[in-house]
C-alpha cells in the first residue's frame, strides 16, 4: 500500500508565482475556470503617515491549495452516489463513473477543492498525480516550484514534528476534516483573521 | 551529462517522445529547463527541469507559469498561418492572404527600391525580443541587412539603457556582480526596486535569495509595491515614492557621512571623488560627493529630514537602514530596473554604485559592487549567431527610433548618434522580426501609429511574428513565423547562469509558417546574396555552429551537437562551487589591478560627465534631480497619480497577454491603493479610467494597500487594443507613457508618467 501523503505548503516563501498551478494544469489539461491547485492571495492592514513619511501596516502572504485528501472528507461523506471516496491509501477521488455532477461535495468542502466541470457534467479535483506517486515521483505541482516552497511527506509526520498545523487565516479549522496539509505559516498569517485581512484576488481563485 | 533514465519523469506512453527543451526565450529574466511530450505532431505537455539533485551549485531550472503554460500560446486559434497583405489603410486592421512567392517578392522588392532610392541607411530592424533565443528573432534579419549592404544600426536597449550607460562612469565595466551563490555570505540584502520572484531576473535567483535568507542575511525591499519579493524574500518592505530613490540613497550617504560609518580606508585607496581630497586633476576645486551630500555648494544638506517629503520614507527610516546597510557588512545592494527606465534614470544606478563603493562592499564575498552586474566570469554570451558587420557605419539608441522616422537627417550625436556625424537618412523600411516595439511596447502609443500611419515617412513595413500584433496591425506585409519549438535554437544562461539550452525542434510549424532563419534565407536568395546568408547551413547546421562558439569561447566541454541531442539531456551546466567575485583583484591591488575607469579608481565623481558641461541633467556626481512629471510639478494638479507598470507573470513584455491560463492567473488590472480608490469612489474590481494628455485606458482595478497611496500600477505589456473613440480598452500602459528619453542614456523613461484616475 502506497504511504499515505501530506502535501507541505511553505507559506512564509510562497511568492505566488502560480508555477504550481500552471503545472497542475498542464499535466491534467484543465481547463479555464477550473482549479484543482490555486493560490489565495490573502492581504490586509492600510497606511499610516509619520510626518511626511508614509508608514504601511501592510501584510500579505500566500496559501497554495489544492485538495488535501483530508482523513474525514466531508466531500466523501456528503456524495449521494459513492463517487468521492477515500482509497485505502489516503487518496480521496472522484469516481466519473458514478459521479453525477449534483456538486454537494463542492458545497460541502471547506477548502474549495471540487470543482464542477461543465462540459463533463461532473466533479473535478486533485488527485495528488496519484500515477506519479505510484512511481515513486512527486506530483506536477511539487517539483514545478520555482522557490521549493512546495513539498509533499509522510501523513502527519511533519505536522506531528514540527507543528505544522494548517490553520492559517482563511483555512478553516483542521479539526472539520483532518486535512493532508502542513503549513509553515508566513510570518504575516499571525495578523490574519477575518476583520483585519481578506482573500485579495477572489477572482483568481473563485472561478 | 546526465542520460534520460536517471531524470525524475515517467516514462513516455506508447506512442508519445520525451523532448527536453529549453524553454523559448522572450527576453524574461529566466532561462528554463521544459521536458516536453510530443505525440502525433502535437506537443500536449510541457514538464521542467527533472534532473535529480537540485543543488545549490547546479540548481534545476524550473520554468515560471509561463513556460508551464505555454501550449496555449503555442496552439493558440489566433496564430498567424498565411502571409498577408495590408487592404486599406495603414492600422486599418484588413488584410488580405497572399502566397509565400508573392510576399517575399514583395519585401525583396522593397528593399531592393529604397536601398536604391535612399540608400542603405533608411533600411531599419528595430529592436525586439518576441523570439529571442541565438537562432530566433531580429538576429537573422540583421545578418540579411549587413548581407545586403547595411542597415540603420541600434545600440542600447528598451530594458537596460541608463543602466547599460550609467555603471562604467563608476566602474569602467558591465561586469560588477557575483556568482549569485555568494548570496549566502552576505549578512544583509537590500533588494532596492529588484522584483526576482516575479521578474526572474536569472532562472533561480529568487531561490538564492531565499538560501542567503536561511544562511542568516536579513533582507529589506524598497519597491513602491508590495512585490511577490517583498511578500517572499523581506524581512521588511520600505515602500518609497517612484522616482525618488536616488533622494534616500544620497540621505544613506548623509547618514553614513556624519557617523562616521563609511569605510574610509577602501574610499581613500579605491575612490575617486568622494572628497575634496581627492578630485580628478583638472577638478580639484568642483563640488565632490561629500559637498552634494554635505549640501557644502547647495547649502542644502542631503539629510533625511530632506529626504522624507520627497520620498515619502520616514527620515528615521531612512537612518536605520543607512546604518543597517553600512553596518551589516558584507551586504549586497541589487538594483532592480524599473527605477532607472524613469527621467534621470542614470543617477539612481550611480547612487547605487556609490553606496556599494563608500560602505567597501566591492570585491568581497558577499558584498555586491551594484551597477548591471554582469558575471565576472566572463558570462553573458547574449549575441553567439553571427549577424556580421553593418557596413553602415551609424547607429541610434533603440528607443529613438520614431525621431529616425521623423528627422533621420537631423540627428546627430546630440541624439545619441554614434558612428557618423549627423544621419544621411530616414527611416523608410522597417523589417520588424520579433518585435511589439513599435506600438505595444514604444511610449506614446498615440504619438507612434500617428507616425506610422504617413505612409510617406515609413514607405514599407513588414512585421514578422506569431500573432497579429498590434504592431503587426501596422504593417504593409505580415510574415507568419513559428514558435521557438518548431524549429531549432540554443540559448544560454542569459545575465546569470553556467548553462546551455538546447532547443531541438519537436513539432511542425501550422499552416505556412515558417522560421524567422527561413524567411531571411528566402529573402536572401531573391536578393542574390542567398549562399552568403546559409553559408550551406539550416537551422540546426546554425546551432552547431553555435555551440561551437561557445565550446572556444566559455564552455569546452560542451558535447557536439549530436550527442547533446542524442543524450536528450536538453541542457549543459557548468556547477558552480566557488561563486566568482567581481574586482577581487583591484580589491587586492588598486595599483596593479586598475579599472578601466579613466582615473583606474571606482569614479564617485566622473570627470568624463562633468566635462560633459550639463551639471543640471548629467552631474558629474550623482544626485537627485526631480523628475519632469513628478507629483511635486504642475503637472500633478491635474494628473496628480504616478504611473508604474510592473512586470508581470501573466507576460514576458506583450508575449503571452493572449494565454487564457495566465489571464486566469493574472488578469490584468490597474493596482490602486484604498485610499487613492475611495477618493475617487472607486470600487474593487471596477472599470476605471486612466487617462492623461496622451491618452486613455480603461480596464478594471484592484483596489489594494499593496500600492502604495499616489500610484498607480498597470503591469506593461497589455495588448493595445483602441476602441472607437481611441480609448484603449486593453488595459495597454503605454498610452499612457511618454517617449522623451534619459539625458545621458538617450534610454527610455516610460516609467515617468503622471495620470488621473476616474470610475469609467
Amino acid at each position: 500500500m502506497a504511504r499515505r501523503r501530506d502535501f507541505l505548503v511553505d507559506s512564509a516563501s510562497c511568492s505566488g508565482c502560480k508555477a504550481c498551478q500552471a503545472a497542475c494544469k498542464d499535466r491534467h489539461g484543465v481547463a479555464v475556470g477550473i482549479l484543482w491547485r490555486r493560490v489565495y492571495e490573502i492581504a490586509g492592514g492600510g497606511w499610516t503617515r509619520d510626518g511626511s513619511g508614509l508608514v504601511p501596516q501592510v501584510f500579505a502572504y500566500n496559501l497554495s491549495i489544492a485538495c488535501n485528501h483530508c482523513e474525514e472528507p466531508i466531500c466523501a461523506e456528503v456524495c449521494p452516489t459513492g463517487a468521492m471516496r477515500r482509497r485505502e491509501d489516503g487518496l480521496v477521488l472522484v469516481d466519473a463513473e458514478r459521479c453525477v455532477g449534483c456538486r454537494y461535495c463542492a458545497w460541502a468542502c471547506p477548502y474549495g477543492a471540487p470543482q464542477y466541470d461543465e462540459t463533463a457534467g461532473r466533479m473535478t479535483k486533485c488527485t495528488f498525480c496519484a500515477d506519479l506517486l505510484d512511481q515513486g515521483l512527486p506530483p506536477a505541482c511539487v517539483a514545478a516550484c520555482p522557490m521549493r516552497a512546495l513539498d509533499f511527506g509522510e501523513r502527519g509526520a511533519l505536522e506531528a514534528e514540527r507543528g505544522l498545523r494548517p490553520d492559517a487565516f482563511p483555512l478553516p479549522d483542521p479539526g472539520l476534516t483532518s486535512p493532508g496539509l502542513a503549513l509553515i505559516p508566513h510570518r504575516d498569517a499571525r495578523r490574519a483573521g477575518p476583520t483585519t485581512a481578506g482573500v485579495a484576488n477572489r477572482e483568481e481563485v473563485i472561478p | 551529462m546526465q542520460s534520460a533514465p536517471s531524470r525524475l519523469t515517467t516514462e513516455p506512453a506508447p506512442g508519445e517522445r520525451i523532448v527536453r527543451v529549453g524553454c523559448p526565450a522572450h527576453n524574461c529574466g529566466g532561462r528554463c529547463l521544459l521536458v516536453a511530450r510530443v505525440r502525433d505532431g502535437r506537443i500536449v505537455s510541457l514538464g521542467t527541469d527533472d534532473r535529480p539533485g537540485d543543488t545549490l551549485a547546479d540548481p534545476q531550472l524550473r520554468a515560471c507559469p509561463r513556460g508551464r503554460a505555454y501550449l496555449r500560446r503555442q496552439y493558440h486559434p489566433d496564430r498567424l498561418l498565411h502571409p498577408l497583405r495590408r487592404a486599406g489603410p495603414r492600422g486599418g486592421g484588413r488584410f488580405e492572404r497572399i502566397t509565400w512567392d508573392e510576399a517575399l517578392d514583395l519585401v525583396a522588392g522593397e528593399m531592393r527600391r529604397v536601398k536604391e532610392r535612399y540608400g542603405n541607411s533608411a533600411l531599419f530592424v528595430p529592436y525586439g525580443t518576441g523570439s529571442y533565443n541565438q537562432l530566433n528573432g531580429s538576429v537573422v534579419a540583421r545578418r540579411l541587412m549587413n548581407l545586403f549592404g547595411g542597415c540603420l544600426g541600434i545600440y542600447n536597449s528598451y530594458s537596460w539603457a541608463a543602466i547599460n550607460v550609467a555603471t562604467p562612469y563608476v566602474y569602467g565595466t558591465l561586469e560588477t556582480g557575483n556568482q549569485r551563490q555568494d548570496w549566502l555570505n552576505s549578512k544583509y540584502i537590500l533588494m532596492w526596486g529588484w522584483n526576482p520572484a516575479e521578474m526572474r531576473d536569472g532562472t533561480n535567483s529568487e531561490l538564492f535569495v531565499r538560501r542567503a535568507r536561511e544562511s542568516g542575511a536579513r533582507t529589506v525591499c524598497v519597491d513602491p509595491r508590495m512585490s511577490m519579493t517583498a511578500v517572499a524574500l523581506a524581512d521588511e518592505w520600505i515602500p518609497i515614492r517612484p522616482g525618488t530613490d536616488t533622494a534616500m540613497m544620497s540621505a544613506m550617504a548623509h547618514v553614513m557621512l556624519s557617523e562616521g560609518l563609511y569605510d574610509a580606508g577602501f574610499v581613500r585607496t579605491h575612490c575617486v571623488g568622494f572628497d575634496a581630497s581627492q578630485m580628478p586633476p583638472g577638478c580639484e576645486g568642483e563640488e565632490s560627493y561629500s559637498d552634494y551630500v554635505l549640501g557644502r555648494r547647495d547649502g542644502v544638506p542631503k539629510t533625511p529630514d530632506w529626504a522624507e517629503p520627497i520620498t515619502a520614507v520616514p527620515r528615521a527610516t531612512i537612518a536605520r537602514i543607512a546604518r543597517e546597510y553600512a553596518t551589516t557588512r558584507p551586504a549586497v545592494l541589487y538594483q532592480g530596473y524599473g527605477m532607472q527606465r524613469r527621467a534621470y534614470g542614470e543617477q539612481v544606478v550611480r547612487a547605487g554604485c556609490v553606496l556599494a563603493a563608500i560602505t567597501g562592499n566591492v570585491g568581497v564575498h558577499g558584498g555586491w559592487a551594484s551597477g548591471l552586474a554582469n558575471q565576472p566570469d566572463g558570462g553573458c554570451a547574449w549575441y553567439v549567431f553571427p549577424t556580421g558587420e553593418n557596413p553602415v557605419p551609424a547607429s541610434i539608441p533603440v528607443f529613438l527610433w520614431s525621431e529616425a522616422v521623423l528627422r533621420g537627417k537631423a540627428m546627430g550625436p546630440e541624439d545619441g548618434v554614434l558612428g557618423a556625424g549627423r544621419l544621411d537618412n530616414d527611416i523608410k523600411l522597417i523589417y520588424a522580426v520579433a518585435t511589439n516595439c513599435l506600438v505595444n511596447q514604444h511610449a506614446d502609443i498615440n504619438r507612434s501609429i500617428g507616425i506610422l500611419r504617413d505612409e510617406s515617412k515609413v514607405e514599407f513595413l513588414v512585421v514578422q511574428d506569431q500573432f497579429l500584433t498590434s504592431t503587426a496591425r501596422y504593417a504593409d506585409l505580415v510574415l507568419p513565423a513559428c514558435t521557438q519549438f518548431e524549429t531549432w535554437g540554443v540559448e544560454d544562461g542569459w545575465k546569470y547562469g553556467e548553462e546551455v539550452l538546447l532547443m531541438p525542434k519537436l513539432v511542425e510549424p501550422p499552416g505556412e509558417a515558417k522560421s524567422d532563419y527561413r524567411i531571411c534565407a528566402e529573402i536572401a536568395e531573391r536578393l542574390g546574396i542567398g549562399p552568403e546568408f546559409t553559408e550551406g547551413r539550416d537551422e540546426r547546421g546554425w546551432v552547431d555552429w553555435c555551440l561551437g562558439h561557445y565550446r572556444r569561447t566559455r564552455f569546452p566541454d560542451l558535447p557536439s551537437l549530436d550527442e547533446f541531442e542524442a543524450s536528450n539531456a536538453g541542457v549543459y551546466s557548468r556547477p558552480v562551487a566557488e561563486p566568482a567575485v567581481a574586482f577581487e583583484d583591484f580589491r587586492r591591488d588598486p595599483e596593479r589591478h586598475p579599472l578601466s575607469t579613466p582615473s583606474g579608481k571606482i569614479e564617485i565623481f566622473s570627470k568624463q560627465l562633468f566635462d560633459m558641461g550639463r551639471p543640471h541633467e548629467i552631474p558629474a556626481v550623482p544626485k537627485y534631480v526631480q523628475e519632469w512629471e513628478s507629483p511635486f510639478g504642475p503637472e500633478a494638479r491635474r494628473f496628480p497619480l504616478q504611473v508604474i507598470g510592473h512586470h508581470t507573470l501573466h507576460r514576458v513584455h506583450s508575449t503571452h497577454d493572449n494565454n487564457e491560463w495566465l489571464e486566469e492567473a493574472f488578469p490584468q488590472r490597474a493596482f490602486i491603493n484604498p485610499a487613492d480608490a475611495a477618493a475617487r469612489g472607486i470600487a474593487d474590481g471596477e472599470l476605471v479610467k486612466v487617462w492623461n494628455d496622451r491618452g486613455a485606458t480603461i480596464l478594471r482595478c484592484r483596489v489594494t494597500p499593496r500600492i502604495m497611496p499616489g500610484v498607480v500600477d498597470i503591469p506593461e505589456g497589455a495588448w493595445w487594443e483602441p476602441d472607437e473613440e481611441g480609448v484603449d480598452r486593453g488595459g495597454c500602459i503605454n498610452v499612457l507613457t511618454s517617449h522623451r528619453w534619459t539625458p545621458l542614456a538617450f534610454g527610455t523613461a516610460q516609467h515617468t508618467a503622471m495620470a488621473q484616475v476616474e470610475k469609467a
